[in-house]
C-alpha cells in the first residue's frame, strides 16, 4: 500500500528532473503534461518508474473553462505498476481541432482505446497506425460524447427530466422527435422533407473494413502467390459470444490478418450515464456484462465510494465479497461450457455449467430480487440484507455442491478434445500480454500473477486468505487451468467469508439516493471475472456524473485478438477467442 | 364442439377412436406449431436467458424446440433477444429476410419491444416493429424463462388460429422482403426514403 500513498508529487519531481516544465498537478489528481513531451514522458514512465501498464485512456469534453484550466479537451491515462493506485496523466488539447501524440508506440494497449476516444470524443491522436471509428461506423454524423451532441431524443442535459418528474406528464419519445424514428441526419439528407440520400453518395462503413485489412496483409511473399479470402464471423454466428464480428484474411486456412470489428451492441452506456442521476447508473452497469451483474455493481460502488470517501460497514463489505466470489464462480462455470460448444462438444457442456449458475441465480434472486440484473449495490452498503434462508443455502453450495462440481468439470481438462484444441494454441508471451493492457484469467495464464484484488486491495480482501491463480504457457489451454484453479480459490474466500460474516448495518448513514458527489474525480477498479474492471468518475459536484467512463477487460483483451490469432488455423479462432472470454454488452457498452 | 367442427361428417361408430376428422388448416397448424426451430442467435442480454431457457431447468425441448438452428435458412422462428442497434439493424432484416416461410418474430424484453433503458441512446433502435414485423412481445428486462415459455404458448395459439387461405406466405408471388437499411451518416432506411437502393440502381 505504500505505493499508493507515494505522493503524485515524488513523481512530479523526478518528471521535473529529466523533463524540465513537462508537467504539472493536475486539477484533481494526477499530473497534466504537455503534449510535445507525452511520447517521452511515457517512455520514461515506463522504463523507469516501472508504470508497464496503461490501463485506460478516454477523454473528457469541458466546453467552459473550469477554475484553473480554459475551455479544452482532455485526454486521461491511468498507468498502473505491479502495485498501488493508479498515476493519472491528462493532456489537455485545443477545444476546437483537439490532437494529441499517440501513445501506441509505447503502450500498444492504448491503440483500441485511442481509437474508441476519436470515434466518441473526436479527439485524434497524431502517429496513430490505424485511426478509425470502432463503435460507431465510419462515415457516422458527430462524436457523440462531446457535451454539444444532442441525442434524436434529447430533453435536457440532466435527468430527472421536468417533463416526467415531479408533476410532469410522460411524453413518448417519438412524439417528440419530429422524424418519428429514431434517426438522425445531416442537414442536407431531410431537405424537401424525404430522406433520400444526397447524389452520389456511397455507404462507407463496410469499405473501411476491408481497404486496411487488405493494406495490411498484401502479398504472401511466396514465391507462388496464392489467393486470399476474405472470411466474415458474426455478427450473427453460434461461436462469437454474442455480436462480435471478425474479418479475417484467409491464406488457406491460415489466418494471416483477424480485425474484431465492434459496435453491434453498442448501447451508449457512457452517455446515458452521463445524463442519469448517479445512483441510476447502477442498474445499468448490470447491463454491461449481463453474466456478472454483481461484479459490475460491486466496481461502481468502489468508484463512487472512493469519490464520496464512505466506507460501507462490515458487514456490506462481506455480503458484497460473497456476491462477487459468486459470480467469478458462475462467469468461469458457463465460460467452460461455452468452450467446450465451440469446440465442437455442442451443448452437453454448457448444460452442466448452466446448472450451476441456476443455483447461484437462485441465491442472488433470493437477495436482490433479480435473477439477472441484481441491482444490488448502493454507495456505501448494499441494498436490502440477506434473508434468513440465504446462509444455509449458500453454505450447502459452498461447502457441499460446487467444490464437487468444481472438480467434476476440471475432468473436462484431461479430455483429449481439449488438450489437443488447447495445448501450444495461440500462446501469448508475457510481455506482449502486458504491452497490450490484458488483464484477468488471460494475464495470469501468461504466467504475470497480477490481480487487482492482491494488487490494490478493496473492499476487505486483504482479510482473507487466498492465491493469485496463475499459469505460465500462456496458451488456451491453461486460460482454463487458470479458470478453474480461480474457482477453488473463490470458493476458499467464501467459505471463510461466510464463516466470518459479521452482524450489524448494511448501510452506511441514511441511504444515498439522490447524492451529490463533491467535485473531484476518481478511478475505481475491481478484478471482475474478466479482468479489470474500471470506472472513471469526474464529478462537477453535481447530481449528474460529468464525465462516467467504463474501461471494460473484454473491450481492452480483444485488442491483442488480433495478434493471438496471426498464424494459426481458422478453426482455432473460435477458441482461442473463446479462451479470452468476452461479453459483448460490455466490449461495446 | 366448435362451429367449424359441427359442420363436419359423423364418424360412425365402429370407427370412433380410429378415425378424427378435422379442418384441413387444423391439421396443418397442430402439426407445424411444436415443430418451430428458434435461430440460435442472440443480440444482448436477453440471450443468456433464452439460452437459460433452454437449458436443463426449464428444458425448451418439452415444447419440441431444442433445435436451434444457427443458419437462418433452417430457422423460422427469430427470437429477438436484446437491444437492436443501428449497427446491427442491416443484419437483423437481413437474418429476417433469409428466414424460411412460414416465419414467426418474439420480441424479447423491453430493448426489443421499445428500446427499454437504452432507448434515448443515439445508436439504439427504438423498438425492433420499426424493422420488422412481430408477432408476440414479451415485456421484463431480462423476461424469465417462464415469460418466455408464455411467449412461445402465446404464438401457438395464433399459430393455431392462422388459416391457410389468406396467410401471407401461400399467396402468389414472390416475396421481395423487407428493404435492408444501410449505415450512412446515421441509419438509412429505405422504408423512409422515397425510393429502395434497387430503384435507385435502375
Amino acid at each position: 500500500m505504500s505505493e499508493e500513498t507515494k505522493p503524485t508529487a515524488e513523481i512530479l519531481s523526478t518528471l521535473e528532473e529529466h523533463f524540465p516544465g513537462a508537467a504539472q498537478p493536475a486539477e484533481y489528481e494526477g499530473l497534466v503534461v504537455a503534449p510535445d513531451r507525452l511520447v517521452d514522458v511515457a517512455a520514461f514512465l515506463r522504463d523507469e518508474m516501472g508504470y508497464a501498464y496503461l490501463s485506460c485512456v478516454t477523454g473528457v469534453d469541458y466546453p467552459e473553462p473550469t477554475a484553473q484550466f480554459p475551455a479544452r479537451f482532455e485526454t486521461v491515462y491511468h498507468l498502473f505498476r505491479s502495485h498501488g493506485g493508479p498515476l493519472t496523466l491528462h493532456v489537455h488539447a485545443d477545444r476546437d481541432e483537439p490532437s494529441v501524440p499517440s501513445l501506441v508506440s509505447v503502450w500498444p494497449s492504448a491503440n483500441v482505446h485511442e481509437r474508441e476516444t476519436w470515434d466518441l470524443m473526436g479527439i485524434r491522436f497524431e502517429d496513430h497506425p490505424d485511426l478509425r471509428r470502432i463503435l460507431l461506423w465510419e462515415g457516422y454524423e458527430g462524436h457523440p460524447l462531446r457535451k454539444d451532441f444532442h441525442e434524436v431524443y434529447y430533453e435536457a442535459d440532466h435527468k430527472p427530466f421536468s417533463s416526467r418528474h415531479p408533476d410532469g406528464q410522460p411524453v413518448q419519445a417519438e412524439e417528440r422527435a419530429p422524424l418519428g424514428r429514431n434517426l438522425r441526419y445531416p442537414p442536407d439528407w431531410s431537405e424537401g422533407g424525404d430522406l433520400n440520400p444526397p447524389e452520389g453518395w456511397e455507404p462507407q462503413a463496410e469499405v473501411a473494413i476491408y481497404d486496411p485489412l487488405e493494406e495490411r496483409t498484401g502479398g504472401n511473399g511466396r514465391p507462388m502467390p496464392t489467393e486470399q479470402i476474405v472470411l466474415n464471423f458474426g455478427p450473427q454466428h453460434p461461436s462469437t459470444h454474442g455480436v462480435l464480428r471478425m474479418v479475417a484474411r484467409l491464406d488457406g486456412e491460415t489466418v494471416q490478418e483477424l480485425e474484431p470489428v465492434l459496435g453491434y451492441l453498442h448501447r451508449c452506456h457512457e452517455k446515458i450515464g452521463e445524463r442519469n442521476v448517479w445512483l441510476a447508473n447502477m442498474p445499468f452497469t448490470d447491463r454491461l456484462d449481463y453474466i456478472c451483474s454483481m461484479s459490475n455493481n460491486f466496481g461502481y460502488a468502489v468508484a463512487a465510494e472512493k469519490l464520496m470517501g464512505v466506507k460501507p460497514p462490515e458487514r456490506a463489505e462481506y455480503i458484497r465479497v460473497i456476491m462477487a466470489e459468486l459470480t467469478r464462480i458462475l462467469n468461469h462455470m458457463v465460460v467452460v461450457g461455452f468452450f467446450t460448444n465451440d469446440i465442437g462438444v455442442y451443448l452437453t457442456g454448457m448444460l452442466y455449467g448452466l446448472e450451476e449458475r441456476e443455483l447461484i441465480l437462485d441465491l442472488f434472486e433470493m437477495a436482490s430480487g433479480s435473477r439477472m440484473m441484481c441491482n444490488y449495490f448502493r454507495f456505501g452498503g448494499v441494498a436490502r440484507d440477506l434473508p434468513e434462508e440465504f446462509l444455509p443455502m449458500a453454505k450447502e453450495l459452498v461447502y457441499e455442491r460446487l467444490p464437487r462440481r468444481v472438480e467434476e468439470m476440471d475432468r473436462f481438462l484431461f479430455n483429449e478434445i481439449f488438450e489437443v484444441r488447447g495445448k501450444g494454441v495461440s500462446v501469448l508471451p508475457a510481455e506482449t500480454a502486458v504491452a497490450y493492457g490484458c488483464t484477468g484469467p488471460l494475464l495470469r495464464a501468461s504466467g504475470v500473477p497480477y490481480d487487482v484484488r492482491r494488487a490494490e486491495p478493496y473492499s476487505v480482501y486483504d482479510e482473507f486468505d487466498w492465491d493469485v491463480a496463475v499459469a505460465y504457457n500462456g496458451d488456451v489451454y491453461d486460460r482454463f487451468v487458470v479458470r478453474f484453479e480461480e474457482m477453488r480459490q473463490s470458493l476458499r474466500i467464501l467459505r471463510q467469508a461466510l464463516e466470518r460474516l459479521p452482524d450489524g448495518p448494511i448501510q452506511e448513514g441514511k441511504s444515498r439516493h439522490n447524492v451529490k458527489m463533491p467535485e473531484g474525480e476518481a478511478y475505481g477498479r475491481v478484478e471482475a471475472p474478466k479482468g479489470e474492471l474500471g470506472f472513471y468518475l469526474v464529478s462537477d459536484g453535481g447530481r449528474n456524473p460529468y464525465r462516467y467512463r467504463v474501461r471494460s477487460p473484454s473491450f481492452t483483451n480483444l485488442g491483442v485478438l488480433g495478434e493471438m490469432c496471426r498464424g494459426h488455423l481458422v478453426a482455432d479462432v473460435v477458441a482461442i477467442l473463446a479462451s479470452i472470454d468476452i461479453t459483448l454488452g460490455e466490449v461495446d457498452r | 364442439m366448435t362451429a367449424q367442427n359441427s359442420r363436419l361428417p359423423e364418424v360412425p361408430p365402429e370407427l370412433q377412436g380410429n378415425v378424427r376428422l378435422m379442418p384441413w388448416d387444423k391439421l396443418y397448424n397442430w402439426g407445424r406449431k411444436r415443430s418451430l426451430w428458434p435461430l440460435f442467435t442472440g443480440l444482448a442480454c436477453c440471450a443468456i436467458e433464452f439460452i437459460a431457457g433452454a437449458a436443463s431447468r426449464f428444458d425448451m425441448g418439452r415444447f419440441g424446440m431444442d433445435l436451434a438452428r444457427a443458419s437462418p435458412r433452417q430457422a423460422d422462428l427469430y427470437i429477438i433477444s436484446g437491444t437492436v442497434t443501428k449497427r446491427m439493424a442491416p443484419q437483423v432484416v437481413r437474418l429476417y429476410n433469409q428466414m424460411a416461410e412460414p416465419k414467426y418474430v418474439i420480441a424479447m424484453g423491453a430493448c426489443a419491444i421499445s428500446g427499454g433503458p437504452f432507448k434515448e441512446a443515439y445508436n439504439v433502435v427504438s423498438g425492433v416493429d420499426k424493422l420488422i414485423p412481430v408477432d408476440v412481445y414479451v415485456p421484463g428486462c431480462p423476461p424469465r424463462p417462464e415469460a418466455l415459455y408464455n411467449a412461445i404458448l402465446a404464438l401457438y395459439a395464433k399459430m393455431e388460429r392462422e388459416p391457410i387461405s389468406s396467410m401471407p406466405w401461400y399467396q402468389e408471388g414472390e416475396n421481395e422482403g423487407i428493404p435492408v437499411p444501410c449505415l450512412g451518416p446515421d441509419l438509412v432506411d429505405w422504408k423512409l426514403t422515397e425510393q429502395t437502393p434497387l430503384e435507385r440502381s435502375k
